[in-house]
């Protein structure tokens, strides 16, 4: 099997840091990987190479067997790579339905119909919960259902690769359990890349994690053997009692 | 925007535009040629509407605009003796021109910058508009004149020149452009640009070609002020440099700021409320400047989104 996305010494420096540092990635398709690691370690930015909002120093970006290292980022997201951001970034002053219309009117671009567009809008709404929500200005959207319509904004690209930089963050218990199962249904028809720091969430989600130390990658493997291993209690998981 | 009342917005605008049909035959002559010339302005306004209140895209020079689309025209008849549908197809050409290459230029800068680029290039064209006086009258302008601005179509022909003619057809162009840009901001197209306004950055993110949009908008913006300029030369014949000037670049914004930006009839309502302000105040007194002044403060005081913008706000929500 071909990966769906390898990066080939990838490295990103902001001055003279190097925020990301030779980083040889590989991803499987229908994957769900966990980054994660220690905040400045580089995932944010490592992500954000990939989705093509910074261009890296050097190295190659590879996604389906095809180099995209000089796209730009809309030409990535036509592609299959969708993007969420750490920071709730909807439209507020659209409504949840216009703010999904945009990513689910660019997929349909075959076909031209009002009610093919409106289908799959609801569709999106609906497997996030917020269907009942769709006539809302986003900017009145609690911070959990703003979290969630970034997802439906992601899903409704029908992406190939779906990117969620720390998705939990700022959820309550209840909405992270709702959170859990979403992941896992879209993960039937995407490949799913997750930056997250709630360790409950990775170890019950991923099927293997990635340790982001200072821009490298530090251990890769399987959420049992990233948990035993001692370099990573080291530097992120703090060692045991 | 919104899915919602598609039909409560198309018969809103149908029914501005029978209103202003049935005016023509109720308004005194002043006012009926006023209206006229109002509503080729508003068409101005809408151009600029477009740009500023739809992508977000503030611009200092749309009267180079306005000002390719009258000088394209009135130079047409004049110059080269053309017949009015071609010389109005040459301003609309030359607009559509000078707005790729413009937008191709200032989309490379953004806010100020963009302000200020925009501004000099509209500067630009005023000035060779001067410097080619030759060709172009300099600061006199142009008459087009009356016998050239005739429609001939076989055997009949339409007198432009006609106060019932001359309002009809701006009445045409006025309605045609008015539900043109209904139909562009209802459409997905109109959704990008909005969102564009709203967050650039974002909108890239979800595989917008952020240039591309707004490229096409700074010629649809441009085209539509050309037209407004083309129609304004062979309705009223008069081909001036000061509809170049800055003035003509800061007044649709102003309209658009009054009536309300990024909605649909704003401009039109913009226009009209300047133009009926300045009317009244200046039977008055020689000082009605300063009247219109008090007048758009309190209206930025209390309307802030313009007047329908405003009423958008606070009462109607479907308000397209």
């Amino acid at each position: 099997m071909t990966p769906l996305l390898t990066t080939k010494g990838l490295s990103c420096s902001f001055g003279g840091l190097r925020a990301v540092d030779n980083v040889d990635f590989t991803l499987m398709p229908g994957e769900i990987r966990a980054v994660i690691g220690p905040n400045g370690a580089g995932k944010t930015t490592f992500v954000s190479l990939v989705s093509g909002r910074i261009q890296p120093s050097s190295g190659a970006i590879v996604f389906d067997g095809a180099d995209i290292t000089g796209l730009p980022t809309y030409a990535r997201v036509r592609r299959g790579i969708a993007y969420t951001f750490q920071i709730t970034s909807v439209f507020a002053n659209l409504s949840a339905y216009d703010n999904v219309a945009l990513p689910a009117q660019l997929t349909l671009s075959d076909s031209r119909s009002m009610g093919a567009l409106r289908a799959g809008v609801m569709t999106a709404l609906e497997r996030t919960g917020l269907a009942d929500r769709a006539h809302m200005p986003a900017g009145q959207l609690s911070y959990g259902h703003q979290r969630l319509l970034e997802v439906a904004m992601g899903l409704a690209l029908k992406p190939r690769l779906l990117i969620l930089d720390e998705p939990t963050q700022g959820l309550a218990d209840s909405e992270i359990d709702n959170f859990i199962e979403l992941v896992r249904d879209i993960a039937k028809n995407a490949t799913v890349l997750l930056i997250e720091h709630n360790m409950p969430v990775v170890m019950q989600l991923a099927d293997r994690i990635t340790v982001f130390n200072a821009g490298r990658i530090l251990a890769e493997g399987t959420p049992e053997a990233i948990r035993e291993d001692a370099a990573v209690q080291d530097a992120y998981l703090g060692t045991a009692p | 925007m919104s899915e919602a009342s598609p039909a409560k917005a198309y018969a809103l605008h149908l029914g501005v535009i029978a209103l202003l049909f049935v005016l023509s035959f109720l308004l005194p002559d002043y006012y009926h040629g006023l209206l006229a010339r109002i509503m080729v302005l508003a068409v101005f306004a809408m151009g600029y509407n477009m740009l500023f209140g739809y992508v977000g895209l503030l611009s200092l020079g749309h009267a180079m605009f306005f000002g390719a689309g009258l000088y394209g025209a009135g130079l047409a008849v004049i110059q080269l003796g053309w017949s009015v549908p071609a010389a109005f197809a040459a301003g609309l050409g030359c607009g559509a021109v000078l707005s790729l290459i413009i937008g191709l230029l200032a989309l490379r800068t953004t806010g100020v910058a963009f302000m200020i680029v925009t501004m000099m290039f509209a500067q630009v064209v005023y000035l060779a508009i001067l410097y080619f006086a030759a060709w172009t009258g300099g600061d006199q302008g142009m008459v087009v004149p009356q016998p050239t601005r005739v429609l001939t179509f076989g055997a009949t022909s339409l007198d432009l020149t006609n106060p019932t003619v001359r309002y009809m057809a701006a009445l045409g162009l006025f309605s045609l452009v008015l539900l043109i840009t209904l139909a562009v901001v209802r459409s997905r197209y109109g959704r990008v640009l909005v969102a564009i306004r709203e967050n650039e950055e974002r909108t890239k993110m979800l595989g917008y070609d952020t240039f591309s949009n707004k490229l096409a908008a700074v010629i649809v913006s441009g085209t539509i002020c050309a037209t407004s300029g083309a129609a304004y030369a062979l309705l009223f014949g008069y081909v001036g440099s000061s509809f170049a000037s800055v003035q003509y670049s800061i007044l649709p914004l102003l309209w658009v700021l009054l009536g309300g930006a990024a909605t649909t009839l704003g401009p039109l309502l913009g226009t009209l409320f300047m133009y009926y302000v300045i009317d009244v105040t200046s039977g008055y007194t020689s000082a009605y400047l300063l009247i219109v002044g008090v007048a758009l403060i309190l209206l930025v005081l209390f309307f802030p989104k313009g007047i329908l913008g405003t009423v958008r706000q606070r009462w109607l929500g479907w308000l397209p």
